[in-house]
């Protein structure tokens, strides 16, 4: 789950963390009151969950209260990325010295929380790492004894020679380093990380990744989640606990299983087709979860053919039967549906689709390619 | 042979009296694994189906009857603690299915693994079988079949799927080791992959890989230097698109984007037959046997 710029800065400022003053605004009127709160000159900036935000408009300066006002009535409601800007963080702006960079993730490779840093931050981050790799410092922490004092000082002077500023910086990221573990973050990266001509080290801006996994356990940060980042398809998905995501295609997919989901999107496209969205309905064996993904599913107005494929494991081929039954009982399918279905409980799960008029496959390829046909017959 | 499980395995199922872990206890049991024990703290004395002795530690089952390894399907509040459990146990092999274990608690898990030399496959895993022999998880033992090729994976029904594609024209399985979807695990493909190639009876390995990562193009660095069978590659996620990525650090820290043709093009460069289509898997075996 991903985290808003004005969300993570309230994170990183209760660990500690100096964080310039700044509120959110969802309304131009309440960015004005806040400008007027802040004086001078204030930088507008759209919260949402994708980079690139000024470079698509989204992020403007505004020498007065009633500049301030106009712009947050441009940025709000703007698209970026696909998402509705829904919200603006408004914040004086920052008289800038240096720009660097200090993230943290959970690196695959070292199986480690890695601290990467780099005295060349800013917007142009990753280009630095692939063109000068050797600008990024690193270093994988054990997490047994955590960010220790000595190794956030040998990185603080690798950002700053000047030993207040290199200390001042050890102690963001010792604290950045609790934040991750106290909100459970998969990522938390402050970029950039500025001096300010009076010799200060702030972090201006930040971005967390909250690991969906910590969610039950920490109720306060789920409580952090903005329903509208997401699309309602996604959202209706979530809550019935399947995986979605939507593409731009026209075969619907239904599957058990993400890895056999991303290869049955593969193969629609082998056989010429487009899938309309990647749906996983997970492992547990649930007839209620198949409606739900045939509603979201026919849901779309550009499914012209819809195709189940299931391997049971956990998945018992008789409660998908029952599911995509139950299904088209309350909801009639407009378009046509080809299903396969092989594994546990297959011959059960044949019975009671041919009961109510389906034909089901046993073979993957075959299944695919019929959905595909149907799915340019009808278009 | 097999790698990994064979007729010696000694199972202690952590979670045996709960919904998933009963159920597939069961299936074990019927497949002919040699289910020893059970844990369920509070359920010591308990007798499961009549034939498993459950305890109330994993210690007290390693004690009583030397078990070997560990399968757990207790919930993902409690998983990561049942590992430490495992391995502080002396338990050589520990095979955890559970899905949803916090990123940050396997960052702790992980080493303390290694430090008491047990092997962890997973979590998010459905485990693995040695058809004929041993099967530890939930890998449905029908569709598999006794033979000379090994499998290891990294998704659960791709793998079925792949293994009934070898079963049904022929092809038996030493191995099936479904190591995982996520970010952090025990088992790596490196590791299937280098005992695989010590196994006498694996003759050909198909590794079973997706976006994301790095994981496949290292284990073909390790393919192109140190494997001599022939092995046969897929990557799903061939049509995945990019995502809505937050922040730069998951771009700096690989410097790889982990899309499939990356990993594709990773797989070939190293001499491994990538399949386009898992349909794709028995020619391609032929091809190269």
């Amino acid at each position: 789950m991903n985290l808003h710029e004005y969300q993570a800065r309230d994170i990183l400022r209760r660990h500690g963390i100096p964080v310039p003053p700044g509120d959110v605004a969802s309304t131009p009127a309440e960015a004005k009151a806040i400008a007027e709160r802040m004086g001078g000159t204030v930088v507008i900036k759209a919260q949402v969950h994708a980079g690139g935000r000024g470079k698509a408009g989204g992020v403007k300066l505004a020498k007065t209260a009633a500049e301030a006002e106009a712009h947050a009535r441009a940025i709000l409601g703007m698209t970026i990325k696909g998402l509705t800007v829904q919200k603006v963080l408004v914040a004086p702006a920052a008289d800038i010295v240096s720009e660097s960079y200090v993230g943290i993730i959970v690196d695959r490779a070292s199986q480690r929380p890695v601290l990467m840093v780099s005295a060349a931050g800013g917007i142009d981050i990753e280009e630095v790492a692939a063109k000068t790799p050797e600008k990024i410092h690193r270093l994988a922490v054990d997490p047994r004894y955590g960010l220790l004092q000595h190794q956030a000082l040998m990185l603080g002077f690798k950002l700053y020679s000047e030993v207040n500023q290199a200390r001042a910086a050890a102690d963001i990221m010792q604290k950045l380093y609790t934040a991750v573990y106290a909100v459970g973050a998969s990522l938390a990266e402050i970029n950039p990380l500025v001096t300010t001509p009076d010799g200060k080290v702030q972090a201006l801006d930040a971005k967390i990744a909250v690991d969906d996994n910590e969610l039950d356990r920490r109720p306060d940060i789920a409580a952090l989640r903005d329903p509208t980042a997401d699309a309602p398809a996604e959202v209706a998905a979530r809550e019935a606990g399947l995986t979605f995501i939507k593409l731009e295609g026209t075969v619907g997919c239904c599957v058990n299983g993400a890895g056999l989901a991303m290869a049955t999107m593969d193969l629609v496209k082998y056989y010429g087709g487009d899938p309309a969205n990647f749906l996983d309905i997970g492992g547990s064996s649930n007839p209620q979860k198949v409606v739900a993904a045939l509603r979201i599913i026919t849901g779309d107005p550009h499914v012209k053919a819809i195709l189940f494929n299931i391997f049971g494991g956990i998945t018992r081929g008789d409660d998908v039967a029952n599911g995509i039954v139950q299904a088209t009982q309350q909801f009639p399918l407009k378009v046509p549906i080809v299903i396969r279905l092989t594994g546990t409980n297959e011959r059960e799960g044949i019975d009671i689709l041919q009961k109510a008029g389906f034909a089901a496959l046993g073979d993957m390829d075959e299944a695919v390619k019929q959905a595909v046909a149907k799915a340019k017959g009808a278009a | 042979m097999s790698i990994f499980i064979d007729k010696s395995t000694r199972l202690v199922v952590q979670g045996i009296t709960g919904r998933d872990g009963s159920f597939h206890a069961k299936q074990m049991i019927s497949y002919g694994t040699k289910v020893v024990a059970g844990v369920t703290p509070g359920k010591g004395g308990q007798v499961f189906e009549g034939v498993v002795p459950v305890f109330n530690t994993v210690a007290d089952a390693v004690r009583e009857t030397k078990a070997n390894a560990a399968v757990i399907y207790v919930p993902p509040p409690f998983a990561a603690s049942a590992i430490f459990e495992a391995a502080d146990s002396g338990i050589g092999l520990i095979v955890c299915i559970t899905e949803g274990i916090p990123v940050l608690d396997m960052t702790r898990v992980l080493p303390f693994v290694a430090e008491r030399g047990a092997r962890l496959i997973g979590p998010n895993c459905p485990g693995l079988i040695s058809p004929g022999k041993s099967k530890v998880g939930i890998i449905p033992g029908n569709i598999c079949k006794a033979g000379k090729i090994g499998v290891v994976s990294r998704s659960g029904t791709l793998t079925y799927e792949i293994i009934h594609q070898l079963t049904t024209q022929g092809f038996g399985q030493s191995t099936c080791v479904g190591i995982g979807g996520d970010p952090l695990i025990g088992t790596n493909f490196i590791h299937c992959l280098s005992a695989f190639q010590a196994d006498a009876e694996t003759d050909a390995i198909v590794m079973i890989g997706e976006i994301g990562g790095t994981d496949e193009q290292q284990a073909a660095e390790f393919v192109r230097n140190g494997v001599t069978k022939p092995v046969i590659g897929f990557i799903a996620g061939q049509t995945a698109p990019p995502g809505r990525r937050m922040g730069h650090a998951g771009a700096i820290i690989s410097g790889a984007s982990g899309t499939a043709a990356e990993k594709m093009a990773a797989l070939e460069r190293a001499g491994i037959s990538v399949m386009k289509r898992p349909a794709d898997v028995v020619p391609l075996l032929k091809e190269r046997l």
